[in-house]
């Protein structure tokens, strides 16, 4: 797997994510600054790490959605290379319109962290192959504005097409209940059209130790060595 | 020089916190009256919080070596040895006069500028706590500043991009116009890179760097240093205002352009700014300063001298560069786009020149700048002794396991998730043990070391009986570092007191440094860093003593580490140390019965040590399965702590003998742990734990969905835990009056 993790100024989780990487392929991830106008020849997977890219300034990760280094994730995404948004790189995705809809402050106008149960809702991608459909996983959240919105007939297409990746959900799988954030239907992570693209608000990255908390969110990782090795 | 634009008036000086005598000082060591930008000068360095004036003669009693010390007191953080070629830089610095004003901006800025301290040293912060003391829950502001703190707190630390692990919040009306903010970071580096701020070399650059100067936190610390009124809210200006962001890129321009080998040394600018950072460089140095003022980054135009060597604007740097490798070093802050500007350079004359407008604004000596600070011995009185109340003049409640629930939702007890899922505790990774344990548990790195990290101090111990209650600081963070299995080496202080100037206040001081050193002295557990808050009283009225403690300890393996939570059914519960049953000032004296009152528990050093280093070998042999040390609320409440954390009830079939049940399970003698493990080890463990003098009793065995004292007084862990989990959600959704 050859990954490219991008570093805008204010990222915070690339070091995370630079792990997540290392742990599931056994190589070293690039770590490529927004600044510049290419990815390192041959990448297939970019990582848009957690963080408050700018501060968090004007909205979440619309500056940095404006780096020159997205014309080239663009570009990546476009030809159906894999991209993958974490929590602030989901927002900035959103920002780039990769992904449809918008993320705004949590319900309860109030930043949360805490072990979180997701459900996986479809192992027809190159994120989710090594789960389960229905599997419950605990990963953990770290975000202030992570309630997912989009207009009616976008919901309804994302939920027609499948491409909704997780949900929120309580340890036995139900998702009915108050989520951490509002989120609509109690979305967690989205995919696009191809399924090449996938934005998520909660850390998988954080998850892929047994000794640290668990590895819940290493078979996101598996999963993307094994797309690639297909 | 130019001549001063108005006289010095004796209000003038008033203004500045100087007091007549301090002012004449002034006068006698430069022999002229002074400029108002010098004035300003000297108010910023003499002041209590940057001079230590009142706490210095005392603090020079603390022990602070060790063989695994890098750095005692006296730089940015301390710092520690942990092995392996690795070191850990640290420290814990007040922010309450600034929080109780303005919370949100207070409480950030307080994390900013502890966390630029690590980073000063080349320690990249890995971990951050806080220990927070607010007012009386009925007080009408205390939900506004809890709220904002809180808040505050959270979001620098997780724009940072720091994992906030740990802390502790407390209660009491003494409190109430008068919070704590006390945050405490802590970072990693290589111990042979640690830096420093000493300048040397003679005409070396000056370089200014990070967010630009503005006129906000003009006189912050002089603010700090005195006592609040009625009008502390027209201070509002004095506070400064964050920007974590600028601090992520501070943090990592400045850790690549010390990696080049560029940096000779590196001051932050925190509390009086660019005066403070640039007299102590050179001071520590022995060397001069200039300063050209008309080549610092300002955000508006306009700015008098006297504003810029003031300003406490967040985020800046000031650091002496290799004279060859300055174009190499601006081109590292212009990529994180930060200002990067040569301010001055060094000479070899001692003399602190100040520029402006091609004018001389200040000339000062720059050694006696800070030696030559006012350093005073404060008379002060010893506090009385508090009677000892008897356990069996404390009445018996009517349902022991009521009383219990009572404690679990009473504010110093009940949960702080509400406060702690506000902060990020999980970025990095490394976040072994997450908040709500004993201590917090970090991953160094990619392992196998661990580093636990704690903060503690019982203020009404040490009102009580401040020798005591300094101790009981001490050996309580030790004893949490030890419950997860750590060895303790080193602590941090951040001593907040009130009136210095009041006898009393000065004997709390005193007896609370006594008691600090003797533990640190006992337990081989030296302070290599920490602060000093003072004037923290409102309309004359002071908080409890409250000498807040950080411990850092390290785990050779942190897969060793041991935690709260019981991990199954059927474990035998076994008490190590001994009870008298001590209700003096105890949580329940104070919850049930509503009385603040007696002597503190007495701490016995020599038993701490003897009962600790027990504990730790059985954890670092894997003989137990949980651990908890044993403090606020006594035996009860850590059973039930320890039952909630691990969803597995707990019956207790024996107490200590000859003591009320109470009085035995809610009492708070010191040097006690409660461990779990299989029952077939239970009576081996307490041979050898006799073997060594240390009382152990088996008290009761895991299993079950309920806490029981008896056939008819058991509580379910369900309703133990709504108590303990609603209380201060259900008390921040009130709406506030």
């Amino acid at each position: 797997m050859k990954a490219a993790v991008v570093l805008f100024p204010g990222s915070n989780r690339e070091r995370d994510a630079a792990r997540a990487l290392r742990l599931a392929s056994g190589q070293e991830p690039a770590i490529v600054w927004h600044g510049d106008s290419e990815l390192p020849a041959g990448t297939d997977l970019v990582v848009l790490p957690g963080g408050f890219s700018y501060g968090d300034y004007l909205r979440c990760g619309a500056i940095a959605a404006r780096s020159p280094i997205m014309g080239a994730v663009r570009a990546h995404a476009e030809r159906g290379g894999l991209v993958l948004g974490i929590c602030n790189g989901f927002q900035i995705l959103i920002e780039a319109g990769l992904l449809p809809g918008a993320l705004l402050r949590n319900e309860n106008l109030k930043f949360v962290c805490r072990a979180q149960h997701l459900r996986v809702e479809t192992t027809e991608s190159p994120f989710t192959n090594q789960y389960s459909k229905g599997q419950v996983i605990e990963v953990c959240i770290a975000h202030g504005d992570g309630n997912y919105v989009a207009d009616r007939e976008t919901v309804a297409r994302l939920e027609g097409e499948g491409l909704v990746g997780f949900r929120y959900c309580d340890a036995s799988g139900d998702v009915s209940g108050p989520g951490p954030n509002g989120s609509v239907n109690a979305i967690a992570g989205i995919f696009s059209q191809k399924r090449n693209v996938l934005g998520m608000m909660p850390h998988p990255e954080n998850l892929v130790d047994p000794l640290v908390g668990g590895t819940d969110g290493a078979g996101l990782f598996a999963s993307v060595g094994r797309a690639l090795a297909a | 020089m130019n001549v001063a634009v108005s006289a010095i008036t004796p209000e003038l000086v008033a203004q500045h916190g100087l007091k007549p005598d301090e002012y004449q000082r002034i006068l006698d060591l430069i022999g002229r009256e002074p400029t108002l930008t010098e004035l300003g000068i000297f108010s910023a360095m003499w002041n209590e919080h940057c001079s230590y004036k009142s706490s210095r003669v005392h603090l020079r009693g603390l022990p602070t070596s060790a063989p695994w010390v890098i750095q005692g007191p006296g730089e940015n953080a301390g710092v520690i040895d942990i092995g392996d070629g690795l070191a850990v830089a640290f420290k814990m610095e007040s922010h309450n006069h600034p929080s109780f004003i303005e919370p949100y901006q207070g409480a950030g800025t307080g994390v900013g500028g502890i966390l630029r301290d690590i980073f000063t040293m080349g320690a990249r912060p890995i971990a951050a706590l806080n220990a927070l003391r607010f007012g009386s829950p009925e007080h009408p502001r205390t939900r506004h500043l809890i709220s904002g703190v809180v808040s505050g707190i959270g979001h620098y630390g997780n724009a940072f991009g720091v994992p906030t692990v740990g802390g502790q919040v407390g209660f009491h009306s003494r409190y109430d116009g008068n919070i704590l903010v006390n945050a405490m970071a802590v970072g990693l580096c290589r111990a042979d890179s640690i830096f420093y701020s000493a300048a040397t070399g003679v005409g070396n650059p000056i370089v200014y760097l990070g967010s630009k100067t503005g006129r906000d936190g003009i006189h912050g610390a002089t603010m700090a240093s005195a006592e609040f009124d009625d009008a502390s809210e027209e201070k509002r200006p004095t506070v400064q205002v964050g920007d974590p962001f600028a601090e992520k890129l501070l943090l990592e321009a400045c850790l690549e352009l010390m990696a080049s080998g560029a940096v000779i040394a590196i001051q932050d600018m925190g509390a009086a700014g660019l005066t403070c950072s640039a007299v102590e460089m050179g001071a520590k140095g022995g060397l001069g300063v200039e300063l050209d003022l008309d080549k610092v980054p300002t955000r508006e135009a306009g700015m008098s001298a006297y504003e810029m060597m003031l300003s406490e604007s967040q985020e800046r740097m000031l650091m002496v560069l290799d004279p060859e490798r300055e174009e190499e070093s601006e081109a590292i802050f212009r990529k994180w786009g930060l200002d990067f500007a040569i301010v001055g350079r060094t000479t070899d004359d001692l003399r602190f020149r100040v520029f402006h407008g091609g004018e001389l604004m200040a000339d000062l000596p720059i050694r006696e700048l800070g030696d030559e600070a006012p350093v005073y011995q404060r008379p002060w009185v010893p506090t009385p002794k508090a009677e000892v109340v008897r356990a069996r003049d404390v009445p018996a409640p009517a349902s022991l396991s009521e009383a219990l629930k009572a404690m679990m939702a009473f504010p110093d007890l009940a949960s702080k998730r509400w406060v702690w899922e506000q902060y990020d505790h999980l970025i990095l990774g490394n976040t072994v043990q997450r908040p709500g344990g004993d201590a917090a548990v970090v991953r160094v790195e990619d392992g196998p070391k661990g580093l636990a990290m704690t903060s503690d101090v019982t203020p009404r111990y040490c009102e009580a009986d401040p020798v005591e209650g300094g101790r009981q600081a001490v050996a309580e963070a030790w004893r949490n570092l030890t419950a997860v299995g750590a060895t303790p080496l080193a602590i941090t202080d951040n001593l907040n007191f009130g009136n210095p100037e009041k006898p009393e206040i000065m004997g709390q001081f005193v007896g609370c440094l006594k008691g600090i050193s003797e533990a640190c002295t006992a337990l081989d557990f030296p302070v290599v860093s920490g602060n000093v808050s003072l004037y923290n009283e409102t309309q004359g009225r002071g908080i409890l003593p409250t000498p807040t403690i950080g411990g850092v300890g390290v785990l050779a393996d942190f897969t060793k580490n041991a935690s709260i939570a019981f991990k199954g059914e059927g474990e035998a519960v076994v008490l190590i140390g001994d009870s008298e049953g001590w209700l003096g000032r105890s949580i329940y004296l104070w919850a049930i019965e509503g009385r603040e009152e007696g002597a503190p528990p007495p701490v016995d050093l020599a038993v701490e040590r003897r009962n600790g280093d027990f504990v730790r070998k059985l954890i670092a042999g894997g003989r137990v399965t949980a651990v908890h040390d044993l403090s606020d609320g006594g035996l009860a409440v850590a059973l039930a702590e320890m039952a909630l954390a691990g969803n597995v009830g707990v019956t207790v079939e024996a107490l200590p003998r000859d003591i009320p049940a109470h009085a035995a399970l809610f009492g708070e003698d010191q040097a006690r742990y409660l461990v779990a493990l299989h029952t077939a080890d239970a009576s081996r463990l307490i041979d050898e734990a006799a073997a060594l003098g240390i009382p152990a009793l088996r008290i009761g065995t895991t299993g079950g969905d309920e806490v029981v004292f008896g056939a008819r007084d058991r509580v379910a862990l369900s309703a133990l835990r709504s108590a303990h989990e609603e209380w201060l959600p259900s008390y921040m959704a009130e709406a506030a009056e």
